[in-house]
């Protein structure tokens, strides 16, 4: 399994595009909404977290479709299918590469955008807390998203219009955490909600996808 | 550590393609398929894979026996050979991948990525992926595919010393593969030719 | 006799032929009773007017919208567990159903709401759980639509239809969480002293009960529909094969 992680990882590195492009249109989010809603402050400093986590929850869905669609085009998924490992840990190892090189990322980089947004600065500690710990939602529903999605030609699209609606409890959450913390409320049921909705997903989705995979392999 | 396959029928998108199949290969012994185009080779072997459920009958083999290869080699144009290679020893936790390099004569492209490759030695690289990983019962779909003659008989002795070693290969192939001790199994009689009446036929009876 | 027999398609052919005129003409006569009834013999709202006869349409079609979420995931539920192709085909069958029912929550509600309210929309949970309510059905007719094989359509629109459930009550719970909203309490609630009072509530029942059979008439037809299309798909690939 650790094998399969480093590969992943090795892959994302050298193929580029998947994880630096996410990075990129998180970046180019952040430029546009002030140029669209305009450079007053205040409001910008109100919209900030909700700004930072619909651009993070995009970006992440950019590279979704390449979680497995990359090794089914190669034969990969296959041989996979039929290793020893199970296709659940083989779902699981694939989220947390895909969290890593994206989630990981935009968390990093979210404290500077919110420079950009004027985001209160009570706030940014409470950005990358929420952010840590929603993301690996983002990466997981996210691959049982491909894991349905991946016969099919066209599935980029389809793979949005059915994960997005998953990503609501976790967008809300995450928000109201960094709002709240912007506003030095207090944030401990959101931010645990947050964490359970994770572990839950973690726990769960793998079972859901790699059965997905198996009605989509035979 | 054979495979014994009785009354096995197996469906391609939920049409039943090939019934009535029953073999047995024991140990040490090779079986080609043979049968025109969408006789259901492929869609046999993905079934002996445990890709995808038979119909009906039973399949017999030990548990973490298969190694299967399908059209498609399952290689990452960015890794290099021994990247690759070494990948699924991990994943399989087979033996050291030097002897497998060996045996399909790669040596002399470890380090080249696996995306720069001709098609003839991509093929060996994911031939040579079945040395790795260790396992007894080889189903291999279209082994020969882009490979010229003289890797065919490296291919033939690489399946030949698996099978001298106890090992099982099922090979579905349309050209000769230098492999005339192998038994060969004509799968057209086992086709399908009248479609069983479903669930939704019946409906209307 | 087991209840399961009806999920032969055969059995359920027949089965649907004889009761869908029952259920047609029953479906019928509640509905106009229940409408004519509420729209025309009840006094208006000391407070909202006429308005309030809006309730009709708006109440039972928001049940029903969250009802036929419910009914498939029974059916995806049936055909995971015991492979009934009715059973799919009848959650297949009642997803545009309920997408429509949830629109006419929606619709309604916004006419509502702009003379109520004085606004057509407001981010209310109540109303913002229905769209994304809306966004669930969108996705499940779209991955549905989106497979060849319907086994496998079958098999992977179950496994959203679960998956997609659970996110569904917890993003209900998250909209509560993430905003108090303008829409009153149930109106029905068996146990609450403010309910509606027996002048509204009774056309209503019998509206609710209309709904009822038409999302039972609507999805009986449509899933005989599908069971055609299937048994024209079987014939056809059968054609191919001789």
């Amino acid at each position: 399994m650790r094998a399969l992680l480093l590969r992943d990882l090795r892959l994302a590195m050298r193929t580029g595009g998947g994880f630096g492009l996410g990075l990129a249109f998180f970046l180019l989010l952040a430029v546009l909404v002030p140029l669209g809603v305009g450079a007053d402050g205040t409001v910008l400093g109100r919209i900030a977290p909700g700004i930072l986590w619909v651009g993070a929850l995009l970006a992440c869905l950019l590279s979704l479709d390449r979680i497995f669609a990359l090794d089914h085009e190669d034969g990969s998924l296959d041989l996979l299918a039929t290793s020893p490992i199970p296709l659940e840990a083989v779902v699981a190892v694939k989220a947390l590469a895909h969290w890593l090189v994206t989630g990981l990322p935009l968390t990093l980089l979210a404290p500077g955008l919110g420079i950009l947004l004027n985001l209160d600065p009570s706030a940014y500690g409470w950005l990358v807390a929420s952010l840590i710990l929603g993301t690996p939602t983002l990466s997981i529903v996210g691959a049982f998203g491909a894991a349905l999605t991946v016969g099919l030609r066209r599935g980029g699209l389809l793979l949005s219009l059915l994960v997005l609606p998953l990503y609501v409890p976790t967008l809300i959450f995450g928000t109201e955490v960094v709002r709240r913390g912007a506003e030095g409320m207090a944030l401990g049921t959101p931010l645990a909600l947050l964490a359970a909705i994770s572990l839950g997903a973690a726990a769960l989705l793998p079972f859901a996808a790699a059965a997905a995979l198996r009605v989509n392999l035979r | 550590m054979g495979i014994e396959v009785r009354n096995l029928a197996v469906a391609r998108g939920g049409v039943t393609v090939l019934h009535g199949l029953s073999f047995a290969v024991p140990p040490g012994k090779a079986l080609v398929l043979r049968g025109p185009n969408g006789s259901g080779k492929t869609t046999l072997l993905r079934t002996l894979a445990g890709l995808q459920p038979a119909t009906s009958g039973e399949i017999a083999m030990p548990a973490d026996a298969v190694a299967y290869a399908g059209h498609s080699d399952g290689l990452k144009a960015t890794l290099t050979v021994s990247e690759n290679l070494a990948f699924w020893a991990a994943i399989y936790g087979g033996p050291s991948i030097e002897d497998a390099i060996r045996a399909l004569d790669l040596a002399t492209l470890v380090r080249r990525r696996a995306g720069e490759l001709s098609a003839g030695q991509k093929r060996r690289l994911g031939l040579a992926r079945l040395l790795v990983t260790g396992r007894p019962l080889w189903l291999l779909d279209e082994p020969t595919v882009s490979l010229d003659a003289s890797a065919v008989a490296l291919f033939a002795g690489v399946v030949r010393s698996h099978l001298a070693a106890g090992g099982v290969a099922i090979v579905a192939t349309h050209v000769d593969l230098g492999l005339p001790e192998a038994e060969v199994l004509d799968l057209d009689p086992f086709r399908v030719r009248v479609l069983a009446r479903d669930g939704f036929d019946e409906a209307f009876a | 006799m087991s209840i399961w027999e009806y999920a032969n398609p055969k059995k359920f052919m027949q089965t649907s032929a004889r009761a869908l005129p029952l259920v047609v003409g029953l479906t019928v006569c509640l509905l106009l009773v229940g409408l004519v009834w509420g729209f025309f013999f009840t006094p208006d709202d000391y407070k909202q007017g006429s308005t309030v006869k809006i309730i009709y349409l708006h109440v039972p079609a928001a049940m029903m919208a969250i009802n036929a979420w419910v009914m498939m995931l029974v059916t995806s539920l049936i055909w995971i567990v015991r492979r009934h192709h009715v059973s799919a085909l009848a959650a297949k069958a009642a997803a545009p159903v309920g997408l429509t029912f949830t629109l006419i929550a929606l619709v309604t509600g916004a006419l509502w709401g702009e003379p109520m309210w004085g606004t057509w929309w407001a981010w209310d949970p109540r109303l913002t759980s229905f769209l994304i309510l809306c966004l669930f059905y969108l996705g499940y007719i779209a991955l549905w639509s989106a497979i060849e094989n319907p086994d496998t359509a079958a098999d992977l629109t179950a496994i959203l239809c679960l998956v997609g459930s659970v996110f569904a009550v917890l993003s209900r719970y998250a909209v509560n969480f993430w905003n108090q909203g303008l829409h009153q309490g149930a109106s029905l609630s068996l146990d609450k002293k403010e309910n509606v009072s027996d002048v509204f509530w009774l056309p209503l029942v019998v509206c609710i009960a209309g709904f009822v059979l038409l999302f039972v008439t609507l999805v009986l037809m449509r899933t005989r529909t599908e069971i055609r299309a299937r048994r024209l798909a079987a014939l056809l690939a059968r054609e191919r094969v001789a």
